[in-house]
């Protein structure tokens, strides 16, 4: 299958040449943080993680989104997702393999991170985080490319994917509320000490995923000739609705619970975000335009007439998408550390060649994702569908 | 089979690349080094353990040398006969092995390793 | 044809994988360690002279506490660590650092405060805690919790994830964003360095208590601190905290530390 993604058009060459050049560049900062430490970052002693262990968060919740696609299609057999499912998995191994990446372009010492099976440690989540990212990548993989050769063959797919598909439903959640467990579980860090961490990562997950596919599923459209189908986007958008007003919802019961309770351990780092402290707020402007995008897209979606617009669903999933990747990207991890333990306000900015790698890592992702995706429409072209 | 020179090709190009570093060295090989021992070195005849042992597996005695004084704050090592030696690289090592460019850099260039002991653990030279 | 590569691959993967999680299996079950040496098998022991306690405790006397003091000990025990000092802010490392009350106890910040507490340094440093978080989240357990009490650093083991520091709510942990050596600016032989990408922390002076004597800071304290065995009853320390009235960092978070602060 995969000698399809060695066929392309020109626009597709020159697409893989771009990503390719966008990693090189990456790759070159990339060695400078090997030779010279993280100290190129904009992370410090007070915000020990930033962009990083951010976009890695934020992807996890993309990866868990294919469950949103698995499970109308193979529990309520809603058979109009055959056309997409396939989408999701793969958009699920993209994400998880950048999950990965900014992982490891996190760690101080990469050399040593098989340490980290040497010396297997059950208390830490982040073990358990390893085994769950890398247990979906494989059934993502495994799953994915089954289904898709069958398809090719027209036959259906081997009877032992079945039970894999059904694993990877509560195996799906386990990654993002796993990646909620890194920091809902930490005493001293009032923003992140929540129960509800793990739900409203998984609520905005099954907003931004989706809103992502369907946004892809455009993309497709336009230049593969491939259509997901106006139903099928359809049903997506209400997925996206209710994930996003689930979202907003769980935000909500965050921001009284802190409000009104008026401790100031969880006050002051809603307040360091929305409105600044002590004079530094370089969030502020960001944050607002996180809750204005929600908003706005939710108002778009819940109206029928507008989310049956498909130029007005573009921009509603797009609204939604950046919104989540605000609120997750650049909020949900440097707020939580500011300010610090010792109640000092001191900020973080990503640096360039922070950014630089961060941007490679997506365009790897990309990379990933292109080449799937053409196997995905030469198979679906193929068969005539 | 319409491919078959571009397969060859590819092939040749491959098994290229992939002994590369055995021509490239073709008549480079040198003698395996000797390291050189400092006079209080020579003078102790022998390390903290054989020295055929030491050659072979001084790396491992290192390796578990860190861990017990790191982990179990055990910092005394007894030898197979019986002697005493404080397990500390920075201090027992290069007690005698003082001369670190002609001790341990010499094999360790020869063999293309390159431990990161001395990121941390200060230079012979620094001692004196 | 395609049918046996196609095969070939399936089992090279799976061989692959099978591998990696047996070496994590294996190292997961308890076993006796494979080491062969010499005649016999080789001892490791104490040294001696080593100070030996069940929990190893400290109390710092904020009444004794001045400003020049703070420095000597914040001094002598950078100095003997071989702590770097860092031009850029956002690279600081500190074992010992000195901070406003308000700050080392923000959970007690109260409108009407002694004036005395108003413009005194108080010491910070790692509290060594009996149920530390930071031993609970790493990963390769390279911190990890001696059977004195002292939290320690494995710093060949660390991988640089400093999840530890998230999960210190003391903010006693420090990351080596670069390489620690130009910013020394003398070193001290008899301890080592750190490399880049690593976390490290005060360790209670762990590798003086080998050697018989009291943490770097404790020998210059000039009385203000008092260190020593918190489960021994005819201790100092004891003593000290039996007749006098001691507070601990944010012990409401079930951390239990080690340090108590005599305000």
């Amino acid at each position: 299958m995969l000698e399809s993604a060695f066929k392309g058009s020109k626009g597709y060459w020159v697409w893989l040449l771009a990503l390719l050049a966008v990693i090189g560049v990456g790759f070159g900062f990339y060695l400078r943080q090997l030779t010279f430490g993280l100290g190129i970052t904009g992370m410090s002693r007070d915000v020990s993680w930033g962009f990083y262990i951010a976009q890695f968060t934020f992807l996890v919740g993309v990866a868990a989104s294919a469950v949103m696609l698995v499970i109308p299609y193979y529990l309520h057999d809603y058979k109009k997702f055959g056309r997409i499912t396939v989408l999701g998995e793969f958009l699920a191994v993209s994400s998880v393999i950048m999950c990965l990446l900014f992982i490891i372009a996190d760690l101080g010492q990469p050399m040593r991170l098989f340490n980290v099976l040497i010396h297997p440690t059950p208390s830490s989540m982040l073990f358990w985080d390893m085994v769950v990212l890398n247990g979906y990548l494989f059934l993502n993989i495994v799953i994915g490319w089954n289904v898709l050769d069958a398809e090719r063959n027209s036959v259906p797919p081997p009877q032992w994917v079945k039970p894999l598909i059904y694993i990877s439903i509560p195996w799906a959640i386990s990654i993002h509320t796993v990646t909620a467990f890194l920091y809902c579980g930490l005493p001293g860090r009032g923003f992140w000490l929540t129960a509800i961490l793990a739900p409203r990562f998984l609520a905005s997950a099954f907003a931004a995923g989706p809103a992502f596919l369907i946004i892809l599923a455009f993309i497709v459209r336009g230049f593969a000739k491939y259509d997901a189908g106006r139903d099928q986007i359809q049903t997506m958008a209400k997925i996206v609705t209710y994930g996003a007003i689930a979202n907003v919802f769980f935000f909500l019961c965050e921001v009284f619970v802190a409000i009104y309770s008026q401790i100031p351990e969880h006050t002051a780092h809603l307040q360091y975000l929305f409105f600044g402290l002590h004079g530094h707020g370089v969030l502020v402007p960001w944050m607002w335009t996180s809750i204005f995008l929600m908003l706005a897209a939710i108002t778009l979606l819940v109206i029928p007439a507008a989310r049956q617009n498909e130029v007005v669903l573009g921009i509603a999933c797009i609204a939604i998408f950046v919104g989540i990747w605000i609120d997750k990207g650049l909020g949900m991890i440097s707020g939580g550390f500011i300010p610090n333990p010792l109640h000092h306000v001191r900020e973080y900015v990503p640096t360039i060649p922070e950014i630089a790698i961060t941007i490679a890592v997506y365009a790897t992702g990309f990379l990933i994702l292109t080449i799937l995706y053409k196997v995905v429409v030469g198979v679906k072209q193929e068969v005539g569908e | 089979m319409k491919d078959k020179g571009k397969i060859i090709v590819g092939l040749v190009i491959f098994v290229a690349v992939f002994t590369f570093p055995f021509w490239y060295n073709h008549g480079a090989a040198t003698q395996a080094p000797e390291p050189e021992l400092t006079e209080k070195a020579k003078k102790a005849d022998k390390c903290v353990e054989e020295t055929a042992y030491m050659r072979k597996e001084h790396m491992q005695i290192l390796d578990e040398w860190r861990d017990t004084v790191v982990r179990d704050g055990k910092r005394l090592y007894v030898n197979a006969s019986g002697k005493e030696y404080m397990a500390s690289l920075s201090n027992t090592c290069i007690d005698c092995h003082s001369n670190k460019e002609k001790f341990c850099d010499k094999c360790h260039d020869y063999a293309s390793v390159d431990p990161y002991c001395w990121d941390c653990h200060t230079y012979p030279e620094e001692k004196e | 044809m395609d049918d046996t590569r196609r095969s070939f691959l399936k089992f090279a993967g799976i061989s692959a994988l099978g591998l990696g999680g047996i070496s994590t299996l294996t190292s997961l079950m308890p076993g006796p360690a494979t080491a062969t040496k010499g005649a016999s098998a080789p001892l490791y022991k104490d040294t001696n002279k080593a100070l030996t306690a069940k929990r190893w405790g400290m109390v710092i006397d904020t009444r004794k506490l001045t400003p020049s003091l703070c420095e000597k000990m914040i001094d002598a025990c950078h100095k003997a660590h071989n702590v770097p000092n860092h031009d850029n802010e956002r690279h600081t490392i500190k074992w010992l650092w000195e901070d406003d009350f308000e700050h080392v106890f923000p959970m007690k910040h109260d409108e009407y405060l002694a004036d005395r507490l108003d413009n005194l340094p108080i010491l910070a440093l790692c509290n060594q805690c009996n149920n530390p978080p930071c031993v609970q989240v790493c990963p390769t357990k390279a911190t990890f919790q001696r059977e004195d009490g002292i939290v320690m650093m494995d710093f060949h083991r660390c991988i640089g994830c400093r999840f530890c520091m998230a999960a210190c709510p003391y903010g006693s942990r420090s990351f080596n964003f670069r390489d620690p050596r130009p910013a020394i600016e003398k070193e001290n032989p008899d301890f080592p360095t750190r490399m880049k990408g690593v976390v490290e922390k005060c360790n209670f002076c762990a590798e003086r208590l080998a050697e018989g004597k009291m943490p770097a800071c404790v020998e210059v304290s000039e009385g203000a601190l008092v260190f020593g065995d918190l489960e021994d009853p005819s201790s100092e320390i004891r003593k000290v905290l039996r007749e006098n009235y001691a507070i601990r960092r944010k012990q409401n978070l079930g951390t239990n530390p080690s340090v108590y602060y005599i305000i």
